[in-house]
Parts: structure tokens; C-alpha cells; sequence
């Protein structure tokens, strides 16, 4: 009677195609605030060419939301998208503890951190054999994860709200943490496109290997196979 | 050549998608509701005391920059200017009991904060300066605001491009602490591109909320039939949002 495991919860699944959607809208309504204002500063002030430390490039139209440049209109799409990707990465991190998808898939051994190990790991990558036993996800799967969970999306949520005059009189704090406003709105840009540089190479390995088989499988669920296991479950000891 | 096409159509049909949906009556509900979810949990949360961060003097920037109007050329601006801004008057009104008029000398008359406070322009760029003034408060609780007022209205003598300039905010951030109606910045006069000789400091919203040029401040109950309804210049003629906390 019991239905064959799911490779990918619900939960998972459901986190994964919101997320693409808002990733999508705030990267590219980004764009076009960032076209706003194009000078980069650290600190807490800046608004001259002398006090930047990166000029950035005007964002063609094709590359924003809206398509031409309106501050106002991609301020309102950033500011309602925003809400959804918050919500679902902070749903997505209290399921993924609570079905220990986290705990199981994701965090890494002292072991698979070993020079040796991960050297073999990459040589594999480049085989593009992504076949492994002992995990659903590799070693460089489990630390791009990681880095997108724990690291990039966070960022983009705490730089966002560190940039926002409305927040800082409650939790003045993160401003200062992340270096005063002008740094943090730097951190957002430069987490923004390393969250791109994630995008690219993630759709580029899931192109490559095996598409229709990893999409199927984040779409339905997909199936739990051997190999999926933590090693330490097939041998039966507990985690 | 080919599949970077079949992205950029990928890209555009997406964009054109928003676009559709931003157009559509939900969408447009939802896009303008947004930010006031956002104020809901910043009101929550920061409530009507919090502060927004004050800095020491060696954090004052080298100059501070001036945006939008910054040397208004319609009515009689330049010859008040001319003047020293001796026969300029500030129009308190509105739903008030006790309508005024205050001059600049009535202005420095007042109690006066001084705050060392970052400006965030909407646009991304931030500038320090120390204002100096009145707090807005204390013209308000002479004036004696009625009970059903809302939203205090800032009326100002610049015209933008065929429009006066306006802005409103809310009774929260009209009495909050820090909201001064400054008429020094870095302990001079206010400068013209700044403003002169009396602006607005509204510290926990973005820089179009801080109306210079400030010619009269007014209670309303509710913000129709002012401009186009919207609650400030930009608002209406760009589609800013009238909360800028984000
Ligand atoms: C809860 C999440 C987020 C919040 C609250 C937020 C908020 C903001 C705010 C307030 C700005 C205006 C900054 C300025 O003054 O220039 C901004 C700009 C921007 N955002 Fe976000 N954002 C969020 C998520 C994201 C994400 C996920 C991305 C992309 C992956 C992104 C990309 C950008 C970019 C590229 C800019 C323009 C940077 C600039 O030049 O200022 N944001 N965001
Ligand atoms: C068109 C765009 C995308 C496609 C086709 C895609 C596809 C996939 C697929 C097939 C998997 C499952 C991999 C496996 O089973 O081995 C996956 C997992 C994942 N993707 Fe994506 N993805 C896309 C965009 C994104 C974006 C924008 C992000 C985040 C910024 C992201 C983050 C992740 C993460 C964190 C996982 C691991 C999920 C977990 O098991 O917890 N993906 N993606």
C-alpha cells in the first residue's frame, strides 16, 4: 500500500518554482532600479562619482521589468515580489529542518571536506558523472545548496530590508552590521548577481544531464532511488 | 546565436507577462497594496517613537546633493530669495482650531531639535547632514489639529515641470520625534537647492517625502481632491509609492 518514496517533497517542490518566479522578477526589476542610480558606494553615505567604487552599466530594456526604464513601476514590482520570496524561503527553511531534508541531503561531513575528496568530486563533475552513491546530492551539489539556502537568499532579504528607511529605526543594527547603507545596498547588487551566477550554472548542469528526468523529478516528486539514501541509512545505522 | 534568441524571447515574453498582469485590476490592487503591508509591519514594529540612526559630526558628508526643484524660478521664489526670505510665511491650516501663520523668525522662535541623519534618495544615493528646526509636533499641537484628521499636507513653492510640488504623511510620522521642519542644514541657512528656507525632514521615508520650499502645512482627512489624489507630486505623476519606508 505505501506509495514509492518521493526523491523531492512537496515542500521542496513547491519552494523551487515560487522561488524561480520571484528570483526572476525581483533580479530583473532590480535591473531597473539599478539603472536608477548608477554608482556603487561603501559606508553609510555616497551620491558623487568620487565617493563610488564601481560604476555600473546601463541594463537594456530586454533585461528589466518593465521593459523600458520606470523606477516607480519596477519599485512596485520589487516591493510586492519581495513578499513571496521572503515568506517562501523562510516556509522552505522550517519544512526542510522539520523533514529533516536539510539535516539528511544537504549539510556536509568533516569527511567529504578532505582535500582528496573533494578533488575527486570535482574530477567527476567534470565527467559530468553525477551518479552518487551515498546521497541524494553530491559534495558540490550539497555546497551550492547550502550557499543558496544559508547564504545568497538570506543576504538578499537581510541587504534588502538593511537599504529600507523604514526598517532601520527597528533594527538598526543590520544596517550597521552589513556597514552602513551604502554598503548594504552594495552587498544587495553583488548578492543579486551571485545569485545569477547560481541560476546559469544550475540550469546549465540540469541541461546538460539529464533534463527531462531532473525536471520531471522536481515537478512530480519524482522517485526516491537506492542511491538517493544517505550512505549511512543503507547501511542501516542511524543518523 | 540561435538559443541566446530563444532566451531573450524567453525574457521578453516573461516581461510582457508582467506587464499584462500589472495592467489587470488584480494585479494592479496587488502591486499598490504592497507597500502598505510593508508600512503595517515597519508601524508594528518601529511604532511612533523608534528613531532613525543619528550620526556624530565627523560623519557629515562634504557637501550634501540637491535633487528635483533645486532653484524654483516660478511666482515670486527669486525675489523672496532676493530678500532674504524676510516676508516668507508658512500657512498653518486646514482642520486645525487655531489656523497660523508663521514666519522664519516665528520658526527659529520655536524649540528647536538638531539631528545628524542619513538622506536616502529613491533613486539609491545617500547624503549626511545635520538639520536644524522645529519639530513639526509642536506646530501642530498649537494648531490645535481636530479629531478626524488623517494626513498632515505639505504644500511648497516649487512647480516641477507644470505641477506644484506636494507631499503628506501620515499622523504617525507628522508627530514623530524627528520630524522637523528644518530651516539649517550643517548650521547655516538652508541653501537653495536644499530647500530654503524651510523644508521638511521626514527621516524614516525616502528623500521626495521631505518637501522643501515649504509654504504651508495643512490637516486633511483624507487625501482626494488634493493633486490628483495620489498624496504628493511624484505619486501622481510618476506612480511613486506614497509610503517610502522601502
Ligand atoms: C526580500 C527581498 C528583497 C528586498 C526587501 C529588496 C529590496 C530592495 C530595495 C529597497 C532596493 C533599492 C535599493 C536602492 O536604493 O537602490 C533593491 C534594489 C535591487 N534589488 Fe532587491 N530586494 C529583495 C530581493 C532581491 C532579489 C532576490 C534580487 C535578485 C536576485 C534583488 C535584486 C536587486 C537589484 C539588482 C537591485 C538594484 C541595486 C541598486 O543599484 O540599488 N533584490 N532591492
Ligand atoms: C529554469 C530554472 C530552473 C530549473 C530548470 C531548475 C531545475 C532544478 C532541478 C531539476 C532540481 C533538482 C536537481 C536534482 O534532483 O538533482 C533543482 C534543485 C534545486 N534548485 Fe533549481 N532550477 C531552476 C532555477 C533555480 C533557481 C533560480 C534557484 C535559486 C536561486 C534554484 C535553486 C535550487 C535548489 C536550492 C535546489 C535543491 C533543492 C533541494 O533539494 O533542496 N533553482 N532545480
Amino acid at each position: 500500500m505505501t506509495k514509492p518514496a518521493k526523491k523531492h517533497a512537496l515542500a521542496t517542490r513547491l519552494w523551487h518554482w515560487t522561488n524561480l518566479i520571484c528570483i526572476v522578477v525581483l533580479f530583473m526589476s532590480g535591473l531597473n532600479i539599478s539603472n536608477g542610480h548608477r554608482r556603487l558606494y561603501w559606508g553609510d553615505w555616497g551620491f558623487a562619482p568620487e565617493h563610488a567604487w564601481l560604476e555600473v552599466p546601463r541594463f537594456p530594456g530586454w533585461m528589466t521589468i518593465p521593459d523600458y526604464y520606470s523606477l516607480s513601476q519596477a519599485r512596485d514590482w520589487h516591493i510586492l515580489t519581495a513578499w513571496p520570496f521572503a515568506l517562501a524561503l523562510l516556509l522552505m527553511w522550517i519544512a526542510m529542518l522539520v523533514n529533516r531534508h536539510f539535516q539528511r541531503d544537504i549539510t556536509t561531513t568533516r569527511r567529504e571536506w578532505k582535500p582528496a575528496a573533494v578533488w575527486a568530486d570535482i574530477k567527476a563533475h567534470l565527467r559530468f558523472d553525477f551518479e552518487h552513491a551515498g546521497g541524494k546530492y553530491n559534495f558540490l551539489q550539497k555546497v551550492a545548496y547550502g550557499l543558496v539556502f544559508g547564504v545568497f537568499l538570506p543576504m538578499m532579504v537581510f541587504t534588502g530590508m538593511a537599504i529600507s528607511p523604514g526598517v532601520e529605526p527597528w533594527l538598526g543594527w543590520l544596517t550597521e552590521v552589513l556597514g552602513g547603507r551604502q554598503s548594504a545596498r552594495s552587498l544587495h547588487f553583488i548578492f543579486a548577481w551571485a545569485v545569477f551566477g547560481f541560476f546559469v550554472i544550475h540550469v546549465a548542469l540540469v541541461i546538460v544531464h539529464k533534463p527531462l528526468h531532473h525536471l520531471r523529478g522536481m515537478i512530480t516528486g519524482g522517485r526516491l532511488e537506492e542511491s538517493d539514501k544517505p550512505a549511512a541509512d543503507i547501511k542501516g545505522e542511524t543518523t | 546565436m540561435k538559443r541566446r534568441n530563444f532566451l531573450i524571447a524567453i525574457g521578453a515574453g516573461f516581461v510582457a507577462g508582467c506587464q499584462k498582469i500589472g495592467d489587470t485590476a488584480p494585479g494592479k490592487t496587488l502591486l499598490e497594496a504592497a507597500p502598505n503591508w510593508h508600512k503595517a509591519v515597519h508601524d508594528a514594529l518601529g511604532g511612533r517613537t523608534a528613531l532613525a540612526p543619528e550620526f556624530g559630526p565627523e560623519d557629515v558628508s562634504p557637501y550634501f546633493r540637491g535633487n528635483g526643484s533645486t532653484n524654483p524660478t516660478n511666482g515670486d521664489y527669486q525675489a523672496q530669495a532676493e530678500a532674504e526670505f524676510a516676508n516668507w510665511e508658512i500657512a498653518v491650516g486646514g482642520m486645525v482650531d487655531n489656523p497660523m501663520r508663521l514666519t522664519m523668525a516665528n520658526l527659529r522662535a520655536l524649540p528647536q531639535r538638531t539631528q545628524i541623519t542619513r538622506h536616502d534618495c529613491v533613486e539609491g544615493w545617500s547624503a549626511i547632514g545635520e538639520w536644524t528646526g522645529p519639530q513639526l509636533s509642536t506646530i501642530l499641537d498649537e494648531a490645535k489639529v481636530q479629531d478626524g484628521a488623517r494626513f498632515i499636507v505639505f504644500r511648497c513653492a516649487d512647480n516641477l515641470n507644470g505641477d506644484d510640488y506636494y507631499e503628506s504623511v501620515d499622523m504617525l510620522d507628522a508627530y514623530h520625534p524627528q520630524t522637523i521642519v528644518a530651516h539649517k542644514l550643517n548650521g547655516e541657512d538652508l541653501p537653495i537647492k536644499n530647500g530654503a528656507p524651510a523644508r521638511m525632514r521626514i527621516e524614516r521615508q525616502l528623500g521626495y517625502k521631505h518637501a522643501k520650499y515649504v509654504t504651508g502645512i495643512e490637516a486633511v482627512a483624507s487625501l482626494d481632491g488634493i493633486g490628483e489624489g495620489k498624496g504628493g507630486y511624484w505619486e501622481d505623476r510618476a506612480g511613486y509609492q506614497w509610503y517610502a519606508g522601502v
